[in-house]
């Protein structure tokens, strides 16, 4: 057992998935450069150590080294690929969206492909490109599974089963969730580290979590926005209202079913995301939950998301647009409605 | 050729403006007191200054994630900049924009774009506006070392050249894409040599010596002003401070590093107007001084000026 950050334990996942299989590699942006600071996060640290020809640099070239990366998934190897933040996966859309998410489907089948892509989200001062939260976008692209890790011991194990999935997974980490050290370090990082073990482990990918039990209300949110919920959680009991909060962990294949068995205990539903709020992950859940089980809501569902704006840089606007505590609050209580 | 002593001075001002903005902004931000991240251009000054030095009014250049000294040779004010750098109403992209966004298109330069490469292929539909409203005018366009190797260069530079549009490609070649050394990322000695592949003329340049980066940016933007289509210049340089933040630069080799600043442009220059007679050093230590009052200015002001309302944020999304 050791405690680990998000960054460390991502870390981890990678160097023991290359050690356990020679097909698995990494493919990046200054992901291995010698006295570099192993990708924009630190994730890739020093794995160059573990076989140095399977952590490969590449051009800022992002279309390319993602093509590059299918292509060797295709011959059966196991790629790892990243950008250095989630906005550049516009850079690689093509080969994510027309052929990543494809080329199993347009074969009948009879190709794999066992390509990991993995995307740094989140708004954090750094102005409108780089800062968007993209779940949703990649929502409407069937053929990709997507994983959200919350949590050091998420990341971890959702690494692990990402990487020995025979499916494109991508999965979104949070800015402000790494837990970067030193001179790569955020401000107004949450702490998301856990307790890792030290035998192997995967999280299942298609499986959420009861991040809290309560009675009144659901509040279902991912990545910073869990831990947000959370905060809220603890808040609403003060007032005496006792929230749920479930974190799904994966948004494809969605846990349907942890989800409807909490609604259907508390009745109310909260749904919190960072990315506008058109067309977000808040509008899917809302929009099923309420198909499925609307004679069990007792109120409408609440979505927190931050305008359909762009991401602005100045700090007060950018709080502005980053759903917080009090907004959650805010939804939870009109859910019950005082 | 030779330079009156007022314009080698003007030069000589604007990359110490550059200078001494970059070093008081990269001490604010370690005092904590400026929001996000910063690309900072210690040691590349030349490159943005004798370039922009030959450029009119009217024309654009498209800046990089590493924008400031870019914006300060266009000529943006050092005011408007800081304010923008504290996230201020009143910032030159009113505190939407930030230190990679940085720009006024009022003063020649569109917003920053922080995405590698993707002002390539802008700067080459600006130029292409020039053209279809017959119009004397130029884009510039800066990328990177790093920047080359996205699609949307050789997209961009590719339809520059076909059409012979009036715009200068300049990449402000610092030997390294945030970590990572240029011969480990394109296998030609020269990046100018891409410029064959486009059928354009192509220079290698030392991009420390702001006189020489004057002359081929003026060249280039007066065949390209005449209708002679672009050019690709690589101006050789060196970044002197991290890439971003706090960014040790323990990938530069110590060598390599002492002998860049054997090279770095500005004491260079100074050396070099001192021993012409173009400059006094006391002239060379009254523009010092003028300009750290400018930049402490900036700062106070900036300090004072009102925030954005959180609601600011809704606007300007849509025209
Ligand atoms: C499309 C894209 N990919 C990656 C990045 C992350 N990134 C920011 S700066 C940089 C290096 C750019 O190198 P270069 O073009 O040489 O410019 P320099 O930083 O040296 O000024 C990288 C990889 C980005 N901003 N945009
Ligand atoms: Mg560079």
């Amino acid at each position: 057992m050791a405690q680990m950050t998000i960054a460390e334990a991502l870390r981890e996942a990678l160097r023991e998935e290359m050690i356990r299989d020679e097909r698995v590699f990494c493919i990046g942006e200054d992901i291995g450069i010698r006295g570099g600071w192993g990708g924009a996060f630190t994730v890739t640290l020093g794995l160059e150590k573990v076989a140095r020809e399977r952590v490969i640099d590449t051009p800022i070239s992002e279309n390319g080294l993602f093509g590059v990366a299918l292509g060797a998934a295709i011959m059966g190897l196991r790629p790892v690929a990243d950008v250095q933040y989630g906005d550049f996966l516009f850079n690689a859309m093509d080969q994510v969206a027309n052929h990543i998410a494809k080329i199993r489907y347009m074969s009948g089948g009879k190709i794999k492909v066992p390509l990991v892509m993995r995307a740094p989200v989140g708004a954090t001062g750094r102005g409108a490109q780089h800062a968007q939260n993209l779940e949703a976008t990649f929502l409407t692209i069937p053929g990709i599974k997507i994983v959200c890790p919350a949590t050091a011991y998420d990341a971890k194990g959702l690494l692990k089963a990402a990487i020995r999935d025979d499916s494109p997974v991508l999965m979104f980490e949070h800015k402000l969730l790494y837990g970067s050290k030193g001179a790569r370090s955020e401000s107004g990082a949450v702490d998301a580290s856990s307790d890792i073990p030290d035998e192997d482990y995967v999280v299942s990918i298609g499986k959420g979590i009861v991040r809290r039990e309560g009675a009144d209300v659901t509040i279902v949110g991912t990545l910073l926005m869990m831990h947000l919920a959370l905060q809220a959680a603890d808040r609403l009991a003060q007032e005496g209202i006792s929230a749920e909060v479930i974190d799904p962990r994966s948004l494809v294949p969605f846990d349907w079913e942890l989800l409807e068995e909490s609604v259907r205990k508390t009745s109310r539903l909260v749904v919190v995301a960072e990315g506008p709020k058109t067309g977000g992950i808040g509008s899917e859940i809302a929009a099923t939950v309420s198909e499925r089980m609307m004679d069990y809501l007792t109120a409408p569902i609440q979505r927190v998301a931050s305008p359909d704006i762009p991401v602005p840089f100045s700090p007060v606007m950018e709080n502005f647009y980053r759903p917080d505590v009090d907004r959650i609050c805010g939804a939870a209580r009109k859910t019950i409605g005082d | 050729m030779t330079y009156s002593s007022k314009f080698s001075l003007a030069l000589y001002r604007k990359m110490v403006l550059i200078r001494q903005f970059e070093e008081r902004v990269k001490y604010l931000f370690l005092e904590g007191v400026m929001p996000g991240t910063i690309h900072q251009s210690q040691g590349q000054e030349a490159v943005p200054v004798g370039v922009c030095a030959a450029l009119k009014e009217g024309d654009v250049i498209t800046g990089t994630h590493r924008p400031h000294g870019q914006a300060i040779a266009r000529g943006l004010t050092v005011e408007s900049m800081m304010h923008e750098l504290f996230g201020k109403a009143d910032g030159c992209c009113r505190g939407k924009g930030g230190s990679m966004h940085m720009g006024d298109l009022e003063r020649g330069m569109l917003p920053a774009i922080a995405i590698v490469g993707g002002g390539v292929p802008i700067a080459t539909g600006i130029a292409l506006a020039f053209r279809l409203r017959k119009e004397p005018r130029v884009a510039v366009c800066f990328t990177g070392d790093g920047g080359v190797n996205e699609g949307a260069f050789h997209e961009g530079v590719n339809m520059g050249a076909i059409w012979s549009l009036p715009v200068v490609y300049v990449i402000e070649n610092n030997l390294y894409a945030a970590s990572t050394p240029v011969s480990q990322a394109v296998k030609l000695k020269k990046l100018s040599d891409r410029a064959g592949g486009y059928g354009i003329p192509g220079v290698t340049i030392d991009g420390n010596d702001v006189l020489a980066v004057y002359e081929t940016a003026h060249e280039a933007v007066t065949r390209a002003r005449d209708g002679g289509g672009p050019t690709l210049i690589d101006a050789v340089t060196y970044r002197i401070t991290g890439h971003s933040r706090r960014d040790p630069c323990n990938y530069q080799p110590e060598e390599e590093r002492k002998e860049a600043l054997q090279r770095e442009p500005i004491r260079r220059f100074a050396e070099r107007l001192l021993a012409e007679g173009l400059a006094t050093q006391a002239q060379l230590d009254e523009i010092h001084l003028a300009v750290d009052a400018e930049i402490e200015d900036a700062v106070e002001s900036a300090k004072a000026a009102p925030d954005p309302k959180p609601e600011d944020a809704l606007d300007d999304v849509f025209a």
